[in-house]
């Protein structure tokens, strides 16, 4: 198991180091520096401003060049400061993750428990009135889009029957738990729904291929009742397909979670990076793609662990 | 147990609703500032909550006058306040002598000093500080201290704005010990974004006491405030980017209050007003963002003023201010608000007339020979250019489909060709690779002289590091005589003579085509008082002691 964790997280650190040098080139590819950027936004800026400036922020050398110095001091843990906030990136990010994660996590949890017994319902009810009734549901939820239903839901929550607030943050500074948690219901609602629409999906498909198993028919036959047959056997084998999508789908909630957040003035990282890429802002950017691109690695790790507890055939090995 | 836990969570809920007292203020806007310190970038965010916190030396009031704020008097050549004198290589220099106010006092009690200006021009003359535009500290020669509050600053050219140095002030008791330790690193160490609840950071009548990045800023009355105590104990700075959604919010009671500068769209105040116009004020306010065309004038079609007049004559600008702004944008002659001293009113207008225009392009030699086709030259070529504009500015996207339709209808035909505004600024307009039509606004000042947009030194090119915003690349010897004469006339009827001479002439040569000028839309909770748009880059919080709560 050892050696398995060690060569899944050299592969992890490969994927980053990858993705590093790929992020820091396709910024560099984007049209128009930060300097640019100021330039349109300042009629004051002269020709002399700009050289200054550029030279401040290292943008009069190559990309290669400025990714290498940025390299050399990511490995001594220092990641730099954000141009767009003048302040240390990795701050910036350590600020803005616990919110995320917050939000993320209670949006998976909510997703999970509405997806696995409404799947596990409608594989069970295949093609009769209360597997088209998940399933219409299920592609209402992929179908819409998250800024849609997040203003549906203020408008009706929030406006109507006021209710909830229409912000996913307390403006107040000195707000206790219950009113951040009352802040919190409408966003982690609107992210959990949207993505439980699809697990659903992947829950009834791999049940209903579980299903059809022989094991399934014998366990039948041995007279286990068809609750215990579902409960014993049938749903741990459905599953390890299951949690594979749960882990990818770490990546589609935290694109979910960045919507979520602009709509609801949420001060997540998804908003941050979003304000990062489109500022050119380098060190913000890169740092907070590669978290998002490590917690997609984590959560394929998770789910290797997983499997193994789920499937007692399959073992930790590299190499086979 | 579930019951009693489910009680439990309701009555929690309950206690955490807010109180409903007209003690706090929650105003909201779509975009945080990068940074709270004043001199380092410059954002309207930014200008927007700086202006409670802290007073400028001077600014424009809402009446477009310029005013002292952290200042006794305003200086004057009249008054003596400023005096003509040469500059050590022999130039024609001003030295302007401020007083700085004798109750201004840091939010921590120290007075705010000529200490403070002189931390604040080493900063803005640091190459290394991060300062964005240091033309103001680049033409401040040297800095006179006559005594804890009395300061001279000896400039070195004279031009009719000599007396307008905005901020120029900082906490040196501060935030002097993190520029010393390192001015390359200031940006990123200064007290006001590691510190900002330090109330020494703060003088005017409120002060940060709590910054959430990307949230919200929260600001409490601050007991140093030399004027009237504001109304308001607590103001809370409320961020929602998504403009949709900062109207719900406004209409659930999360915010009290959309500040105009920064937050809703025109056309989706005009609907709301429609909708539900009852439950709130709203006033719209035009002002200095000036909605245009830019045209490439290497482009050998759009070289003709022909051909720019006719594009101009083809336009109805009047019904699209009436049919897509619903009348609030007044359309725009030239680049000078009507609401500047210096609007000439008796200039030359250009109306909508196709016949003139179909006119004047058979005069330069395009002619229309099929009905429903481009025109063509001589030469067998089509009147075909190219419009670009920021993609998903949904207005824009609007107004160019009127306008392609109605060039069409005299023989242009024009392309739409729209891009992401930090493509189409970054590198589009920017490095002038539009080959034709570019529409944007500009945001200036009062009184703003348009030499980075007219002069024909401010050509962007890649040896001058594509600096300079004249993007039409407008050439007129003439245009530069007026923009360098107008800087340096001190006397203000002679400038007011320049000024018609410069519009007259930007309507004779229409570098540009002017559309109109952006309105600002405000809406504010019948209960809210005393909130004074003004129109210009100074925001209403300048005079946030003013605003009030009254049923």
């Amino acid at each position: 198991m050892t050696r398995f964790l060690a060569a899944r997280l050299l592969q992890a650190v490969i994927v980053l180091a990858v993705m590093s040098f790929a992020v820091y080139g396709l910024i560099g590819l984007m049209p128009g520096d930060p300097i640019d950027a100021m330039i349109a936004a300042d009629p004051e800026l002269t020709s002399e401003d700009t050289e200054r400036l550029k030279a401040l922020y290292g943008l009069d050398r190559p990309v290669w060049e400025r990714y290498l110095a940025w390299a050399g001091h990511a490995l001594g843990g220092d990641f730099g400061h954000s141009r767009i906030y003048h302040r240390p990136a990795l701050d910036l990010l350590a600020e803005r993750l616990p919110h995320t994660v917050l939000l993320m996590g209670l949006a998976f949890a909510l997703s999970v428990a509405i997806a696995l017994p409404a799947g596990i319902f409608a594989a069970l009810k295949a093609n009769r009135f209360g597997d088209y009734a998940v399933n219409f549901i299920c592609f209402a939820g992929i179908s819409t889009p998250p800024f849609w239903l997040a203003i549906m839901a203020m408008l009706l929550f929030s406006v109507t029957l006021g209710w909830l607030p229409a912000t996913g943050y307390p403006a107040a500074g000195d707000a206790g738990w219950a009113e951040r948690l009352r802040h919190l219901v409408l966003p982690v609602a609107v992210l959990g729904l949207l993505s439980a629409g699809g697990i659903t999906r992947y829950v009834r498909a791999s049940m209903r291929e579980a299903l059809r198993q022989d094991y399934v028919r014998t366990a039948r036959a041995k007279g286990l009742s068809r609750a215990a047959v579902v409960r014993r056997h049938v749903l741990r084998n459905a599953m390890i397909p299951v949690v594979t999508i749960l882990a990818l789908d770490m990546g589609a909630l935290f694109s979910g979670a960045l919507i979520t957040e602009i709509m609801f003035g949420y001060p997540g990282m998804g908003a941050l990076i979003y304000n990062a890429v489109m500022a050119n802002d380098y060190n913000l950017a890169l740092i907070g793609l590669l978290f998002a691109t490590f917690t997609t690695l984590a959560a394929n790790i998770a789910a290797d662990g997983a499997y193994v507890a789920l499937d007692p055939r399959i073992a930790f090995r590299t190499g086979a | 147990m579930i019951r009693a836990f489910l009680t439990a969570v309701l009555l929690a809920f309950a206690a955490a609703l807010p109180a409903g007292a007209k003690d706090r203020l929650v105003i909201g806007m779509t975009q945080f500032p990068s940074t709270l310190h004043p001199q380092i970038d410059s954002m309207l965010a930014k200008s927007y909550a700086l202006a409670m916190g802290m007073r400028p030396f001077t600014a424009y009031d809402p009446d477009w006058r310029l005013v002292c704020m952290l200042c006794t008097e305003l200086p004057t050549v009249e008054n003596g306040g400023a005096v003509l004198e040469k500059t050590p290589d022999g130039k024609d220099g001003i030295a302007v002598t401020y007083t700085i106010r004798p109750d201004a006092r840091w939010g921590d009690g120290v007075p705010v000093t000529t200490k403070d200006v002189a931390f604040a021009v080493e900063v803005g003359k640091h190459p290394q500080s991060g300062v964005a535009s240091a033309e103001l500290y680049r033409r401040i020669l040297r800095l006179e201290v006559h005594d804890e509050r009395r300061f001279t600053l000896h400039l070195d050219r004279v031009t009719f704005d000599y007396n307008d140095i905005g901020g120029l002030v900082l906490p040196a008791h501060v935030d002097r010990a993190n520029f010393e330790a390192g001015p390359a690193e200031y940006r990123n160490r200064t007290a006001y974004d590691a510190d900002s609840a330090n109330p020494g950071l703060w003088f005017g009548p409120y002060r940060v006491v709590r910054v959430e990045p990307g949230a919200a800023i929260e600001l409490k009355r601050n007991p140093t405030w030399w004027g009237a105590p504001a109304a308001f104990g607590t103001v809370i700075i409320r961020i929602v980017e998504n403009t949709a959604a900062l109207e719900v919010n406004l209409r659930s009671g999360a915010i009290d209050y959309i500040a105009g500068e920064l937050g809703l769209s025109l056309d989706q105040a005009a609907a709301m007003e429609q909708r539900e116009g009852g439950a709130w004020n709203f006033a719209y306010k035009a002002g200095l963002i000036y909605e245009h065309i830019d045209l490439n004038l290497d482009n050998p079609v759009l070289a003709d003023v022909r051909v720019r007049r006719a594009l101009l004559h083809a336009i109805d600008r009047e019904t699209i201010s009436r049919r897509l702004f619903f009348g609030r944008q007044p359309v725009a002659h030239g680049p000078v608000s009507p609401l500047d001293w210096v609007y000439d009113p008796g200039l030359p207008d250009t109306p909508f007339d196709p016949d003139a225009a179909r006119k004047l392009l058979d005069e330069a030699g395009w002619t229309n020979d099929a009905p429903g086709a481009p025109r063509r030259n001589a030469a067998g070529e089509p009147l075909r250019l190219e419009l670009g504009t920021t993609a998903g500015n949904r207005s824009r996207e609007l107004v160019q489909q009127v306008l392609q339709a109605a060039w069409k209808d005299v023989g242009i035909e024009v392309r739409i060709r729209n891009q992401p505004a930090r493509v189409f600024f970054g590198e589009t307009v920017s490095k002038r690779q539009f080959p034709g039509l570019a529409m944007y606004a500009w945001l200036s000042a009062p009184e703003s002289v348009p030499r980075s947009t007219l002069h024909s030194a401010m050509i962007p090119t890649a040896e001058n590091n594509w600096s300079g915003q004249n993007y039409t690349g407008y050439r007129n010897p003439d245009m530069d005589r007026l923009l360098d004469s107008i800087e340096t006339e001190l006397d203000r009827e002679t400038r007011r003579g320049l000024w018609a001479e410069l519009q007259a002439a930007y309507a004779r040569d229409l570098p540009v085509l002017p559309l109109y000028f952006r309105a600002t839309p405000y809406v504010f909770p019948k209960w809210l008082k005393g909130v004074t748009p003004t129109g210009h880059q100074y925001p209403t919080t300048l005079w946030i002691e003013e605003w009030r709560a009254e049923e």
